[in-house]
């Protein structure tokens, strides 16, 4: 490892990785601090990228420094000074910042509290709504988390092009529309909050259930989200919804384990052996809920979703799931959050609290309405409800409709499997 | 993945933890607790109390032998532990390399392991699996 430098010459490929390292620790404190400084948060990430670079090049030779994100700072900061001059504009504030520079030399003052405060910042001006929901996906994930733009085409199988030109536009469209870097005002504050958090649970479905490709799971992409959820939560820790998206993360990713088989195929919750479920994961899932809970304010969407998982996570199987409980939180959930997919999950748990045919009526329902015409969901759950009613034709159809509809190749097989074994049943 | 952060400290180490107050102690490891919180890597963690509330069961005899502490022989005590979930080995590097730690103080880092570790076909692994259930639903 890079400690062995003092012994050992230094291993290029080890530096690289533990500049990696701190890169993925220190990314958004740098761009933070440089967006601050600059206010302009696009040449802000190129500074930083440069200084990464920079990084790169030099750690091998001279050894990893003991403050690697100072390093960084104060390097990225250099090259604001340069660019500033090559500006030509010489401007008290130029100065200022010079003299602070020297005065700190390559130890620069530590507030953590500014740091913190400028981070949030940066959380918000990278989910702006100004940007499509692609747009802030891929730009929470390079500059927030500090993952590369390699990372993530490969993390949401597009081509790393597609990934850079995101970016671009996005830091090009908030210029544009001089985003400012702030935390938003009082008023719009939970609106934007929503929009962050949002960003961070497309991030985790992303990994939970992959939209395209045939890799169910992307574990590491789901515990990227749940970082950054967890950082959120710490930076607005009086916001219940942020305690409570880290809490239904914690208690989703709990079940990983249990949701694929040896050879990658999916396996449905009721035939998942619970003993694989991460224990510490859903422990930790009940103390967010629980911090949720006591800002005093309720529970919102995300709070009330953590907690229908909650009830699947302390269930020793499908039988003994408190059904009842479920169908209440759906409700409560409906009413603050209303969308057919709350209503179709509403309907799985009546029928597991009152039987089939109540529920039958409700996805009947449902289906008349038009809604959910696109997904795979609605027929899947209907093709459910008719196998348990004993209308194998009528479930083969609407289980093989389900297949066509699906765009995971592993989900699809589960659901062609399904036809086939609606008619034999 | 995971990793285990074990926080030993020998004889000099623990002298040279007496000549700092105690309220800096706290704040100095307090802060450390508050990065790692804030970077949401931090999935849990304790400290353990004084030696001589401990014992050691010593295998040299047999059947094995139960003496109090303090440890005589041993000269680095295992004081606390941090588990963090990281992308790699150098994160985990990074992290322990910034714990407030002087002299005669080592950072011992484990990867924790997880079910993948094991042959989930074995008898016992099985079982383990579903003591681990029970003890978690009851």
């Amino acid at each position: 490892m890079t400690d062995a430098t003092s012994r050992r010459p230094p291993d290029e490929a080890a530096v690289r990785r533990a500049v990696a390292a701190v890169w993925r620790i220190e990314s958004a404190h740098v761009v933070a601090t440089l967006t601050r400084m600059s206010g302009d948060f696009d040449l802000a990430e190129e500074l930083a990228q440069e200084a990464f670079v920079e990084a790169l090049e030099q750690w091998p030779r001279q050894g990893v420094p003991r403050n690697g994100g100072a390093w960084l700072t104060t390097t990225a900061k250099r090259r604001l000074i340069d660019t500033w001059r090559r500006r030509e504009r010489l401007d008290e504030r130029y100065r200022a910042l010079a003299r602070d520079l020297e005065q700190q030399a390559d130890a620069p003052g530590y507030d953590p509290d500014r740091i913190d405060d400028d981070v949030l910042r940066l959380v918000f001006t990278a989910c702006h709504p100004v940007l499509s929901r692609e747009a802030r996906v891929a730009l929470t994930l390079r500059v927030v988390g500090g993952l590369t733009t390699e990372e993530i085409a490969r993390a949401f199988v597009v081509p790393v092009a597609t990934v850079q030109q995101r970016i671009v536009r996005a830091k090009k469209t908030l210029g544009a529309a001089h985003v400012p870097f702030a935390v938003p005002e009082r008023d719009e504050f939970a609106d934007r909050l929503g929009s962050v958090l949002g960003v961070l649970y497309l991030i985790f479905n992303e990994a939970h259930s992959a939209s395209s490709g045939e890799e169910l799971l992307r574990p590491e992409l789901g515990r990227e989200a749940l970082r950054l959820a967890r950082m959120v939560a710490e930076l607005v820790p009086g916001e219940p919804e942020a305690h409570g998206l880290v809490a239904l993360m914690e208690f989703t990713a709990a079940r990983f384990p249990a949701r694929v088989t040896a050879d990658g195929a999916p396996v449905l919750l009721a035939d998942q052996d619970r003993s694989r479920w991460d224990r510490s994961a859903i422990a930790r899932g009940r103390a967010a809920l629980a911090r949720a809970d006591a800002t005093g304010r309720g529970r919102g969407a995300y709070g009330l979703q953590a907690a229908i998982a909650e009830c699947h996570d302390v269930a020793a199987s499908v039988d003994d799931t408190d059904w009842e409980r479920i169908v209440l939180l759906y409700e409560a959930l409906g009413r603050i959050a209303p969308s057919p997919v709350v209503e179709l999950n509403r309907a799985v748990a009546v029928s597991m609290a009152e039987g089939p045919a109540t529920a039958l009526r409700m996805v009947d329902d449902l289906a008349a309405s038009g809604a959910l015409r696109a997904t795979h969901l609605l027929p899947s759950v209907r093709g459910e409800l008719l196998a348990r009613l004993g209308r194998g034709d009528e479930a083969r159809a609407e289980f093989l409709e389900a297949a066509a509809r699906c765009g995971n190749l592993r989900e699809r097989a589960v659901l062609e499997r399904k036809a086939a074994e609606a008619v034999t049943a | 993945m995971k990793y285990m952060l074990i926080m030993r400290a020998d004889e000099r180490a623990v002298e040279a933890y007496k000549d700092i107050p105690f309220d800096e102690v706290i704040a100095r490891m307090g802060a450390y607790n508050e990065q790692l919180m804030k970077a949401g890597v931090m999935v849990g963690g304790e400290g353990l109390s004084e030696a001589d509330e401990g014992f050691v069961v010593d295998f040299d005899a047999d059947p094995p032998l139960v003496t109090d502490g303090p440890y005589g022989e041993v000269k680095e005590l295992f004081n606390g532990f941090w588990i963090l979930e990281v992308s790699s080995k150098e994160e985990a590097a990074e992290w322990a390399k910034r714990c407030p730690l002087g002299p005669g103080s080592k950072l011992e880092v484990r990867r924790v392991t997880g079910e993948d570790d094991f042959p989930a076909d074995n008898e016992w692994i099985q079982k383990e699996s579903e003591w681990r259930e029970q003890l978690g639903t009851n």
